[in-house]
């Protein structure tokens, strides 16, 4: 009798041990199966003109994106001005001094940002930055992804700035330094490394945003380097690019999905690499 | 014994955390040049004591005092005095290590100058020599300097935390349970180097471990509640005290 129950229990764990493995399969499929589809439809037609070219007209062929490349950093990058100090200052704060009523209401603004449709920020900045500049620019792009930006990079701050034991800090207080100091060079030096991958990942968060982008920055076909202009975004240009009817612009949307996805995947690998060698150097 | 003057002198230190009193009129002295031991079980308020001699007790959010902490004659507990001023007099060590984990052995020793802006190489390497040969640390780190602090023993990590202390020239260092989480050997090599240290600066240690301030303390002060019962030389206090707690307590009758 004691046989047969081990064995009925034996095959209960090889049915359970399945189970788990083939959704977890299921789970990764979708990913596996996108970024193969992309690279499939993206690697035949990326070009070196697809780097360095603008936008061709129809009916012409080549053309790249260049110009949507360099605007979405050009974006990214301002948005990163906006929630960069805000993000990292709000973050020490809660870390630090936000334990009362204040460091409440707060965090749970933060958390509430972080979960608001992205579009919205579109709109507060198209209320905001298009409408009273009578043009789209830049700045409207990059005002509304920093918006999106700043509740993750506060959040990944706070948390670590609290991972941060308290005795380091006591032990810089009792050398004589300066609270400041002693939280700059040695609390949020201790935790840079884990703050620079939550500031990473807001980053390559940001640079997929498409939607409130379609009405702040807008797009441009050729070449802009001034903040207060319509410039071009990778995400936008996709997005025209694949509702377009023509074939040559679906093959530069495919290859510039690749492109994205190539460029985010890089900011995380990075990002993996660089984190690990912290923990364990 | 050459020397016999007071370093500080505490008289009616009361502390608070919000309603909680920690601390009841504790009255004490502490002299130059000597070893002061504060013993006592869990909770009864010694950290709390010595983190008042360096207002590390202010760190802590709804802590208040009364009464008064004279270091050489000067109240530092008054409003007027600047907490970061007395923190470079009275030094530090904490119960667990507390290496600066972004920094190397040299860069940690240095870290209480450089980061108050003393940025001159020559004499940091000069520096951080004499305070590593002080920790008794030198001749096992002379050859990685450059290496993360975190990668040393346990041990030598407690050391070089001393070393990181003495660097700032304190002229009284306190610590709090610096071996409770050291083994024997480690234990020993301290305790030999509080020998060492008393000869150049006053040294005040909390501990659980009562053959701990047998051997190395030449006073020592017996917490409970809150209170001071006890406080005279060492070998009274183990000897013949005064007090039936005091007795019962480093007897081991309770705790």
């Amino acid at each position: 009798m004691d046989v047969t129950a081990y064995s009925i229990r034996k095959i209960k764990e090889k049915v359970f041990l399945s189970a788990v493995f083939i959704c977890a399969g299921l789970a990764v499929l979708p990913l596996l199966a996108l970024l193969g589809y992309v690279l499939m439809r993206g690697f035949s037609s990326l070009s070196f003109d697809f780097f360095t070219h603008l936008p061709t007209p129809v009916g012409e062929t080549g053309g790249g994106m260049a110009n949507a490349i360099v605007g979405t950093f050009m974006i990214v990058g301002l948005a990163s001005l906006i929630s960069l100090p805000i993000g990292l200052m709000g973050g020490i704060w809660l870390a630090e001094w936000g334990s009362g009523k204040r460091g409440f209401l707060v965090r749970y603004t933060v958390d509430v940002m972080s979960g608001f449709p992205t579009i919205v920020f579109g709109i507060f900045a198209y209320v905001l930055f298009v409408l009273t500049m009578r043009r789209f620019s830049a700045i409207a792009g990059g005002f509304a992804l920093g918006l999106i930006m700043i509740p993750y990079i506060t959040k990944t701050t706070e948390e670590m700035v609290k991972m941060v034991p308290r005795t380091l800090k006591e032990s810089a207080l009792a050398l004589g330094i300066p609270e400041w100091k002693a939280m700059l060079l040695v609390v949020f030096r201790t935790a840079w490394s884990g703050i620079f991958t939550g500031i990473m990942l807001a980053v390559a968060r940001a640079a997929g945003e498409t939607a409130p982008l379609l009405f702040t920055a807008f797009n441009n076909m050729f070449w802009n380097f001034r903040p207060d202009q319509p410039t071009a975004s990778m995400t936008v240009q996709i997005y025209n690019y694949a509702i377009s009817p023509f074939e040559e612009w679906n093959r530069l949307a495919w290859a510039g999905a690749l492109t994205l996805v190539g460029m985010i995947l890089l900011i995380t690998i990075v990002v993996r690499k660089y984190s690990r060698r912290v923990v364990y150097g | 014994m050459a020397k016999t003057e007071n370093k500080i002198v505490v008289t009616g230190l009361n502390v608070w955390f919000l309603e909680k009193q920690a601390l009841k009129s504790i009255n004490m002295y502490i002299q130059e040049n000597h070893i002061t031991a504060i013993i006592g079980p869990s909770g009864c308020g010694k950290s709390t004591f010595v983190r008042c001699l360096n207002r590390m007790h202010e760190t802590v959010a709804g802590a208040t005092t009364s009464g008064t902490v004279f270091l050489d004659g000067e109240n530092i507990l008054g409003s007027d005095i600047d907490p970061v001023m007395v923190r470079r007099k009275v030094g530090m060590v904490f119960q667990k290590p507390t290496p600066f984990p972004t920094m190397t052995i040299f860069e940690n020793v240095a870290a209480g100058l450089k980061l108050n802006g003393d940025k001159d190489r020559k004499k940091l390497t000069v520096v951080v020599e004499a305070s590593l040969r002080q920790a008794a640390l030198w001749d096992e780190v002379k050859d990685s300097l450059d290496k993360p602090g975190s990668s040393l023993s346990g041990g030598q990590q407690q050391r070089l935390c001393i070393a990181r202390a003495l660097a700032v020239k304190p002229e009284v260092l306190l610590l709090d349970e610096p071996c409770s989480a050291l083994d024997p050997i480690s234990t020993g090599k301290i305790e030999e180097l509080l020998h060492q240290l008393k000869k150049n600066l006053t040294v005040v240690i909390v501990t659980h471990n009562m053959q701990q301030a047998a051997r190395v303390a030449d006073f020592t002060g017996f917490f409970l509640l809150g209170e001071l019962i006890e406080f005279d030389v060492t070998t009274r206090i183990f000897t013949a005290p005064a007090d039936k707690r005091t007795e019962d307590y480093v007897t081991g009758r309770f705790g």
